[in-house]
């Protein structure tokens, strides 16, 4: 599991251990670099605070506003794609860069596919657990697929109308 | 019309290159089904009952010369010789083959046309008025700003796999012709008290299983804030929308489920985080994309003359003057006039096109009205800018490659999609049914004399027929596995939008015909002097007309 990653544009070894969501929010959190799923970090924030090796990730389900600023004393947020054509986490991701100020590492994880990493970089994730099934090299390259565009997004403040020229 | 710089060519270009990868990848294996599906979709790309079918988008409808002559030689060198209309506005080719699609979407790059999000869950071709820019009864011409949307939403990374497909129609004119009540937004354009240009704000309409008419969401949108507020829409829609059941995914379960004022209030505030970003309109931009549009070079004509020349030429010539009375209305420049070519001769299926004849289109667009030409949801094309003394001529060109059947808004320009004979959703055959209806009402003194008649047809109840909005709908139903139809009434896709009524249970295919014949029956006998087929029904309501087709279950009544 998480084998591979690739963060800010280059292929890196993966740190930081995913943990699964829990039955109880109070199940006790382990030492070392974990993720934690939002709802232990909202049952246990008071101490996990503390630590500065806890990252969280948010489901499918859980939109960023349940996170909210919380997320600036975090290194790491991860979203999660459970099937790649839930397309809530790019939401998710953006808000936390745009709204919540997280400048953290913001990671993909679960089943997102490669042909998707230019658009989760540009609303704001820097790094990609791929699954195995990835090619690596190639997933790296596809983060360029695009050179210009059009909108507002992360990695473009200002849309392609306010640079026209 | 929008000319394209250097921008928009490379963005385009690497497009193509990203899906021609991608391509390649699915037809090695390396790219499963499951996961090329998407990303074809997104590329205009669906694969049907017998081959693969490509949408391109004519964004808001408006095509040039040397595009339509790069549609004849896609037709040509990679298809069959011939190119659908859909009731998008867009163009669809029945018999690419996958492994060209990329070759095809980099000639079309050429032109500056694409199949960019023309399918899947993701937001599709903006459609518009087929007469934007020239309507007498429109006060803003929306075009710029469907471009100023088509580039918001070409490769939005925030919403690329939505819960559904999200459309958006905008009109700026006091008819309705774009259908914005039943489009995902409908954006209505108008000055306020103060002068300034904005949008009336429409959610959550459509068509497909659950028909609705949308919800106004905001009275006065400022047109600099037009991409913000799209924005707070689609992060409202792409977070609550429903992803457990794809028949409760589009936003209109969604406003309904909440109410548009909970969903107002919601997207009022996300936008109050958006309004003063980046995202907000310049001036610069709005002008920009305004002088695309500005008015051709019109002569200036005496346009009184040009009528009574006309009037003229009509008396001399019946079939003539009946072709002005359907097909040319007027524009808002004396001495001009916009005209549509029928794509809905008998014999042929609604808004089929050939190679030879989109080359013709291209030639009479260049010709007669400065090199454009725009497509409608009706599916079929207009020249906007025809000067009224070249209307005879036209005429007798339309005549000879098959455009000039004088049936434009009646009975027999029905609209009709593509059905069983090509989509693999079909419950039925629709283009039987619509020559069906074509060649039993062929008696053009009677179908003039029934006068405006929408009359929609869909193959299952996707709805790409808009047969909820036709004054008659006609959709194909499966009995035990036997093609049914079921006849709708009192639809209007028009300002008074109003979704049909089914009459009662279906009928055969060979039923179909007798069945329009008693509804027609009902209005003749029952209307007044100034009523249209939908002010008889609207007046009378559906009880005559069911007993007048099911008098058995009356009579057990
Ligand atoms: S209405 Fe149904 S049959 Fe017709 S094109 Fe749409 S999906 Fe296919």
């Amino acid at each position: 599991m998480m084998s591979k990653l690739i963060k800010d544009g280059a292929i890196v070894a993966n740190e930081w251990q995913l943990l699964d969501k829990p039955e109880s929010a109070s199940a006790a959190v382990p030492a070392g670099k974990v993720i934690v799923h939002l709802s232990v970090w909202l049952e246990q924030k008071d101490t996990l605070i503390s630590r500065s090796d806890i990252g969280v990730w948010l489901d499918n389900v859980d939109t960023a506003d349940l996170l909210g600023s919380d997320a600036q004393q975090l290194p790491l947020v991860a979203v999660n794609f459970p099937v790649f054509m839930d397309g809530r986490g790019f939401t998710a991701a953006r808000l936390l860069r745009e709204r919540y100020g997280f400048e953290g590492e913001l990671r993909a994880i679960g089943n997102f596919i490669r042909d998707q990493l230019c658009y989760l970089k540009r609303c704001g994730v820097n790094a990609f657990a791929c699954s195995d099934e990835i090619n690596m090299e190639a997933a790296l390259a596809s983060l360029n697929d695009f050179s210009e565009s059009y909108q507002v997004a992360i990695d473009t403040p200002l849309p392609l109308f306010r640079r026209r020229a | 019309m929008y000319l394209y710089d250097k921008f928009d060519h490379k963005i385009l270009a690497e497009r193509v290159a990203q899906f021609r990868d991608q391509t390649e990848r699915f037809l090695t294996g390396e790219l499963k089904p499951e996961e090329f599906l998407p990303l074809r979709l997104q590329n205009g790309l669906y694969v049907q009952r017998l081959a693969p079918m490509l949408r391109v988008n004519v964004p808001y409808g408006m095509v040039n010369a040397p595009q339509l002559r790069k549609l004849a030689h896609v037709a040509r060198k990679y298809d069959k010789g011939y190119v659908h209309i859909s009731t998008r506005q867009n163009v669809q080719f029945n018999w690419p083959n996958l492994s060209e699609v990329p070759d095809i979407l980099a000639e079309l790059a050429e032109v500056e046309m694409h199949a960019t999000q023309s399918s899947g869950n993701c937001i599709r071709n903006t459609t518009s008025d087929q007469f934007a820019g020239i309507a007498l009864d429109e006060s803003i011409d929306p075009r710029p700003y469907c471009e100023i949307i088509r580039q918001w939403s070409s490769f939005h990374p925030e919403f690329a796999f939505l819960p559904r497909k999200f459309k958006i129609a905008v009109t700026g004119a006091s008819d309705d012709r774009a259908a914005v009540q039943v489009h995902d937004i409908g954006l209505q354009m108008q000055r306020n008290a103060a002068g300034e240009i904005g949008f009336r704000v429409l959610v959550g309409g459509g068509l497909g299983r659950t028909p609705v008419i949308g919800s106004m969401i905001r009275e006065f949108l400022p047109e600099q804030d037009l991409l913000s507020y799209l924005d707070a829409v689609l992060r409202v829609y792409n977070q609550l929308g429903n992803r457990l059941n794809k028949y409760k995914a589009r936003i209109k379960i969604l406003v309904r489920a909440i109410t548009p004022a909970v969903f107002a209030e919601k997207v009022e505030a996300e936008w109050m985080h958006l309004k003063d970003s980046a995202a907000k309109l310049t001036q610069a931009e709005i002008d920009r994309a305004r002088g695309f549009f500005t008015e051709p070079a019109y002569e200036s004509l005496d346009g009184t003359a040009a009528q009574a020349s006309l009037n003229a030429l009509t008396a001399d010539n019946k079939a003539f003057g009946k072709w002005l009375e359907r097909n040319v209305i007027e524009h808002s420049k004396a001495g001009y006039a916009a005209i549509t070519l029928s794509l809905k001769p008998t014999g042929v299926a609604p808004g089929d096109v050939t190679d030879v004849q989109l080359e013709a289109i291209a030639d009479l667009a260049e010709q007669f009205s400065f090199g454009e030409a725009r497509t409608t949801h009706q599916q079929n094309i207009v020249l906007g800018d025809v000067k009224k003394s070249d209307l005879f001529t036209l005429w007798q060109a339309c005549k000879k490659y098959g455009f000039a059947t004088p049936n434009i808004d009646t009975l027999t320009d029905l609209i009709c999609c593509p059905g069983g004979d090509f989509c693999s959703l079909a419950n039925a055959k629709s283009l039987p049914i619509a020559d069906d209806i074509q060649r039993a009402f062929s008696d053009m003194d009677y179908v003039y004399d029934l006068g405006d008649i929408d009359l929609n047809i869909s193959g299952c109840m996707n709805a790409c027929g808009h047969h909820h909005v036709g004054h008659i709908g006609i959709i194909g139903v499966d009995k035990k596995g036997e093609e049914f139809y079921q006849v709708q009434l009192g639809g209007n896709a028009g300002t008074n939008t109003s979704l049909g009524k089914v009459i009662g249970p279906s009928f055969r295919r060979e039923e179909v015909t007798g069945v329009i014949q008693k509804v027609l029956d009902i209005y003749l006998e029952n209307r007044t002097e100034e009523e249209l087929f939908i002010d008889t029904y609207r007046r009378l309501g559906m009880a005559p007309y069911k007993a007048r087709i099911y008098p058995k279950a009356e009579e057990a009544k």
